[in-house]
């Protein structure tokens, strides 16, 4: 057909950064010291990491002692809920999350209520919003953990983040948040929102793959996640991804000094894509709340036509993005957080997700204007939902 | 992870539409699973000389959809339904293991439209011949 490609799926990972990629090569070949030893090779790693980590801290407003490099956004997930249920079990055994939480931290949920543990899953409003309040009513003398995630990564739903930590730290009851889609999108403060527990991705904000962090404030009492060696103070053995690590402080650091026009820029491009699908296709409506939502983030739900084909057919016009469609995850429901938020099966099965970033331009969005409507007329020509609403 | 054949049906879809004076409608599927196939046929002494689909769902349900009306066109009422979902997939040059359903969607919506066109004409069938194998 043509050699276009745009990538709208930032939410789903994102391209490593010239710079950063520059900035880890040395790591590979030239400083590939274990940073346990002694001798100046490992110390320069020992250097490296130190350095990534005063990054990653300062974007944060962390202390460096807090931060502890992981594998992933999924297992800094794992640990912390897995990590402070067990530590704190003479406490209670309960936790409180939400309906709408990514797989790393509802799978871990479960898993523990397999274990004896008891979680309450709050429920979202239509626009995927948590009520702070309800997090507060859900408290019970035995509750040791809460864990809200910062942003939604379907909808871009932004949570009260602050007023919750207020709540949580008022009530002496640990606070986590999955940080992974915010960073770098959203300001953050650990200190301020009184956030004891915080997780970050490097591949979501142009960082790699495979490296992670989980900020954890000082005092909290987590079990170690990896046993082993002495790396991360004694909290996650495994001798360090330093190429990686590196990677994730040089992210950070782009990512928190161009914030702002960052922001700017993804909100823009989101919000004239919104506005104009909206206005040109019929039986198209917004999911997630309009304003309070992750810059790069369009998600919409048309109705009468199912998602995986509508990627497809994206596809062969070169464009990449995403759907909460079951067809598209391999299990046969449809996503989660759509459902969460009141959306019907069908039309929760036709929901098209597009994560905007660094590289889009209003040309992509013009070309995005142009190819979508006739996709989604194909579509429903062919839908017998569409031939019956008709009728 | 689709076969250029189940693309080329995806993307071309054959005998798309309804048809006036179907004879035969079959209706599966459900909102919950995602997909939804509808089947329209005419059937002239015990052949069907037109049949055309409906379908809501992922591209190898779209696919399976067509390269069903196309397998069954033209041939009687018992070829009609020999059509097994093994067959489409076949047809189709295999389907991820996550997709099967998608073809057993498309045996159950020819069947289901053989049996409302039995139904509708009073003709005495064996309700074996539409419990489907999966
Ligand atoms: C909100 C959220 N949490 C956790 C993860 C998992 O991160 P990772 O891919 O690094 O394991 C993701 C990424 O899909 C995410 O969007
Ligand atoms: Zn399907």
């Amino acid at each position: 057909m043509n050699n276009k490609f745009i990538y709208f799926d930032h939410a789903s990972t994102t391209a490593v950064k010239p710079q950063v990629l520059e900035a880890m090569l040395p790591y590979f070949t030239e400083k590939y010291g274990n940073a346990s030893t002694i001798y100046s090779l490992g110390q320069e790693s020992k250097k490296a990491i130190d350095e990534a980590r005063e990054k990653v801290a300062l974007a944060l407003g962390a202390n460096p002692q807090e931060i502890f490099f992981t594998g992933s956004g999924s297992e800094s997930d794992n640990w912390a809920i897995k990590g402070i249920a067990y530590a704190n079990r003479e406490k209670g055994k309960h936790i409180i999350t939400t309906a709408i939480e990514h797989h790393a931290i509802l799978h871990s949920c479960q898993f523990l209520e397999k274990e004896g543990f008891e979680v309450t899953y709050i429920p979202v409003d239509k626009d995927g919003l948590v009520d702070p309040g309800q997090v507060e009513s859900a408290i019970r003398p035995d509750t040791v953990l809460i864990s809200v995630m910062f942003a939604n990564n379907e909808i871009g739903t932004i949570q009260p983040i602050d007023e919750i930590g207020k709540i949580a730290r008022e009530k002496g009851v640990y606070f986590h948040t999955d940080a992974v889609q915010a960073i770098g999108n959203v300001h953050i403060n650990v200190k301020d929102m009184n956030i004891d527990l915080l997780s970050i991705s490097g591949h979501k904000f142009y960082g790699p793959k495979g490296i992670g962090c989980l900020y954890v404030r000082k005092g909290t009492k987590i079990t170690s996640f990896m046993h082993g060696g002495a790396q991360e103070r004694g909290k996650r053995a495994s001798t360090e991804n330093i190429p990686g690590i590196v990677g994730l402080g040089k992210a950070i650091e782009i990512a928190s000094a161009n914030i702002d026009a960052y922001n700017a820029k993804l909100v823009e491009l989101r919000d004239r894509t919104i506005s104009e699908i909206i206005k040109t296709i019929p039986y198209a409506k917004l999911n997630g709340h309009r304003n309070q939502r992750l810059p790069g983030n369009v998600n919409i739900s048309f109705e009468y036509i199912e998602g995986e084909s509508l990627l497809l057919l994206l596809n062969k016009n070169g464009i990449a993005a995403s759907s909460g469609s079951a067809c598209t995850s391999g299990s046969l429901d449809a996503s989660h957080v759509l459902l969460a938020i009141g959306l019907p099966h069908e039309i929760a099965h036709g929901s098209l997700r597009l994560s905007l970033g660094d590289e889009n331009t209003q040309e992509d969005i013009d070309y995005l204007l142009e190819v979508l409507p006739p996709i989604v007329e194909k579509l429903r020509e062919m839908s017998p939902l569409f031939e019956k609403m008709k009728a | 992870m689709y076969s250029e054949k189940v693309m080329d049906h995806f993307l071309n879809p054959r005998n798309v539409g309804t048809i006036e004076d179907a004879n035969g409608i079959g209706e599966v599927g459900n909102t919950v699973c995602g997909d939804i196939m509808k089947i329209y046929l005419k059937i002239e002494n015990d052949i069907i000389t037109d049949v055309k689909f409906h379908t809501f769902g992922c591209g190898s349900a779209i696919a399976s959809s067509s390269i069903a009306t196309e397998m069954i066109k033209g041939k009687s009422i018992n070829e009609a339904l020999e059509l097994s979902n093994k067959a489409v997939v076949e047809a189709l040059d295999g389907l991820p293991a996550h997709k099967i359903h998608c073809s057993v969607l498309a045996e159950e919506a020819v069947k289901a439209a053989i049996k409302d066109y039995y139904d509708k004409n009073h003709i005495q069938y064996d309700s074996s011949l539409f419990n489907v194998k999966h």
